[in-house]
């Protein structure tokens, strides 16, 4: 917008920075349209409106917090962050310790590396929908992994964390982290891939073991790579929601709600979009302390040094 | 011929049939075998009227289907009809001018006077113009006896609820879950309302229900009633299925002892050649208080800019309430037609028992009817907490007060 409004008699006089790559600019425009109407403009909307008592329809009768001491106050609410928790703390860790240990594997130079890189990738080209119906059907005690087991002969043989609250979210992991991690593994696969080859000669000619050259050497070499991991498996975290409703619908009971199952429920199924409002203003808070202040470490640091 | 005319040949044709017959998208959640069978009557009668009925079902329960069903009413990208329960769902649908005012087809077919009970017309009504027409009657308080079961248990078949609890030993010592019960919390609030109902007795339920007043939800009938929950809870604990055809195929397996569900669960025994009597039998009100609430379906119509559709919609809206269709659809459905001035002698014995209650008057608004889309939410949660978990008793009354108390 500034760019069109702007005279450009001025341009003569001194070259402005703005004015630079001039087509580039003008072309991203309704990015930067997009951007700050729809995401901006509707996060804004979405927070004024948690602060009303709408219901069905978004009305504009001025409530103060009483959808947040609602929200704060309801068991699900508290058992959907809770559980978020878990699952996010789980889902971080395995999935980069793991993604790192299949690519650090497939980066020895094993044979039928294609192929196996495509087996590991193959689970992320399905939807959430259909790895939760089958990690759903997998982990049924009647027809599933724990009967195939018992057939086997080990006729005491008990898996079946789905109908447990206790160990519910535990399943939803394994089937998070069956799907997600093979993406996770091709970035770092392709972070060792940059590694230049010197470094490991180097390594060697010191004699500093493998598995050390990785931890010391290697991973710290490989920090922008692990920070793109790291948003893609935050990102994911947060907006769980098609795999719980795929998996477990939120059960046993309400033992594997997330936050963005509240949010829908509340907004569409209970007909109250103040309560839904104020759960997706508390969705976007946490991510937004959460990312504040790395981003202002990652990118602000550079800026001024 | 090249392409383009062929094209433009095709066109033609197209447009010419669909002048003569209006194509009517009807949206409804009616997926399971019986209510398949039941809703093709309609569309049945429907394209009979030389017009054709496009099915729109949505796989899921109400819970899923609703939403969708709204937004595209808010979305501009409106059905003709829609299947919805009456009562307070769309309220906010008819404030905003969204759905047809059916006031003249219904004074046209003298609606006031045949709908029985009448209270279903009310929830129909806003500010006394009419915008839906009911289709049938579904009560929740049911329990579904597998004979079957008994039998292996070696006991009688119970005839009321106390019984039922009593034999539960019995069944569960041959290897049978006395309650079957799908793990949602829509099915275990229906549980727990007809619980209530049979225990509490009608007086403490319209004082929290209707008037929601906390004071009697904290009170010594409703801590009767959790108690009762929580040990329907205890009998349930073996069932692990989700839909509620799944726990109603329990029972006719004879797998489960019985199944607290509405009397749509019908339609399934109906599907499976079940005979009642002989196979399985029904306790409206739990056998406890003939007493059966009177929710159910209803068909909306969104506003349309094409008149030729509001004139179908309208002729649909007729056809839906005329005798012959409320015969068979509610035939085939295991429900209780919303019209009291036609033949039902084909009816099973279920559906003559719900029929001898509705002409005795034993009816009470459902639930869907006197609490809101927020608060029925905020109980099923609860329920779906408390029918998982080891919350006592007292603790899901206190928090079950704290919900009517904030309920609007």
């Amino acid at each position: 917008m500034t760019v069109a409004s702007d005279p450009p008699v001025q341009t003569v006089r001194k070259p402005n920075r703005m004015f630079k790559n001039k087509m580039a600019k003008i072309a991203s425009i309704p990015m930067i349209l997009t951007a700050l109407c729809v995401f901006v403009g509707g996060t804004l909307w979405t927070v004024l409106h948690s602060f009303t008592g709408s219901r069905m329809l978004p009305k504009r009768d001025w409530v103060g917090l009483a959808q947040y001491e609602r929200l704060w106050d309801s068991d699900r609410w508290i058992i959907s962050v809770k559980n978020l928790a878990l699952y996010g703390f789980f889902s971080l860790t395995f999935t980069l310790v793991v993604a790192f240990c299949l690519a650090a594997c497939l980066d020895r130079k094993i044979r039928f590396e294609n192929t196996f890189r495509t087996i590991f990738l193959y689970p992320f080209a399905l939807s959430f929908v259909v790895t939760g119906l089958a990690w759903q059907w997998i982990l049924n005690p009647q027809f599933g992994f724990q009967s195939v087991v018992r057939g086997w002969g080990w006729e005491s043989f008990n898996f079946d964390p789905l109908n447990n609250p206790e160990t519910v979210m535990f399943g939803l992991l394994i089937a998070g982290l069956w799907q997600g991690t093979g993406l996770i593994m091709c970035i770092m696969l392709a972070g060792l891939r940059g590694i230049d080859e010197d470094i490991w000669k180097a390594a060697r000619v010191d004699g500093i073991g493998t598995v050390k050259t990785y931890v010391q050497v290697i991973i710290p070499m490989m920090r922008p790579v692990f920070i793109t991991s790291l948003v893609l498996i935050a990102s994911g975290i947060i907006k769980l929601y098609d795999l719980v409703v795929a998996q477990t619908n939120g059960g046993p009971g309400i033992s594997s709600e997330v936050p963005a199952k509240y949010v829908i429920n509340y907004m569409f199924q209970a007909q109250n979009l103040g309560q839904g409002f104020a759960a997706s203003t508390m969705m976007l808070v946490s991510v937004v302390i959460i990312l504040i202040p790395w981003a202002y470490l990652e990118f602000g640091g550079k800026k001024n040094g | 011929m090249n392409f383009r005319t062929k094209l433009l040949a095709a066109t033609a044709i197209v447009s010419a049939s669909a002048a003569s017959a209006v194509e009517l998208e009807v949206t409804h959640w009616w997926t399971s075998g019986g209510e398949a069978a039941a809703v093709s009557k309609f569309a049945d009668a429907w394209n009979a009227t030389g017009n054709t009925w496009v099915d729109g079902a949505i796989a899921g329960s109400g819970g899923t289907a609703r939403p969708i069903i709204i937004s595209r009413i808010l979305g501009g990208d409106p059905m003709a009809a829609t299947q919805l329960n009456h009562g307070r769902q769309a309220e906010e649908l008819i404030e905003a001018g969204l759905l047809l005012d059916l006031t003249d087809v219904a004074e046209a077919g003298g609606w006031r006077d045949i709908v029985n009970p009448s209270s279903l017309l009310d929830s129909c009504t806003l500010d006394g113009r009419i915008y839906c027409v009911p289709v049938n009657i579904h009560s929740a308080q049911w329990l579904w006896l597998s004979h079957d079961a008994y039998e292996k248990a070696g006991v009688a078949v119970p005839s009321d609820w106390n019984e039922f609890v009593a034999s539960a030993p019995a069944l569960e010592k041959a290897g049978v879950t006395p309650l079957a019960m799908g793990q949602q919390g829509w099915q275990q609030n229906l549980a727990f309302g007809a619980i209530t109902i049979a225990v509490a007795g009608l007086d403490a339920w319209r004082e929290v229900t209707v008037n929601k007043n906390a004071d009697v939800a904290r009170g010594p009938e409703y801590t009767a009633v959790f108690e009762a929950v929580a040990s329907a809870r205890e009998l349930a604990r073996e069932s692990n299925v989700q839909d509620w055809n799944q726990a109603t195929n329990m029972v006719i397996t004879g797998t489960a002892g019985a199944q607290l569900m509405g009397d749509w669960a019908q339609g399934e025994f109906s599907v499976a050649q079940q005979v009642e009597g002989e196979d399985y039998s029904c306790l409206p009100g739990l056998g406890l208080n003939p007493i059966l609430d009177t929710g159910g379906d209803a068909f909306y119509f969104p506003v349309n800019d094409d008149p030729e559709i509001t004139a179908a919609q309208k002729e649909l809206a007729a056809l839906l309430i005329s005798p012959e269709v409320q015969v068979s659809f509610n035939l085939a459905k295991g429900s209780l037609p919303v019209r009291g001035d036609i033949d039902m002698a084909a009816a099973n014995g279920c559906m003559q028992k719900g029929l001898g209650i509705l002409a005795d008057g034993g009816v009470l608004p459902s639930g869907d009817q006197s609490l809101s889309a927020d608060t029925q939410t905020q109980i099923e949660d609860l329920m779906a907490q408390f029918w998982s978990s080891d919350m006592p008793a007292s603790e899901a009354q206190a928090k079950y007060a704290d919900i009517i108390a904030r309920a609007d």
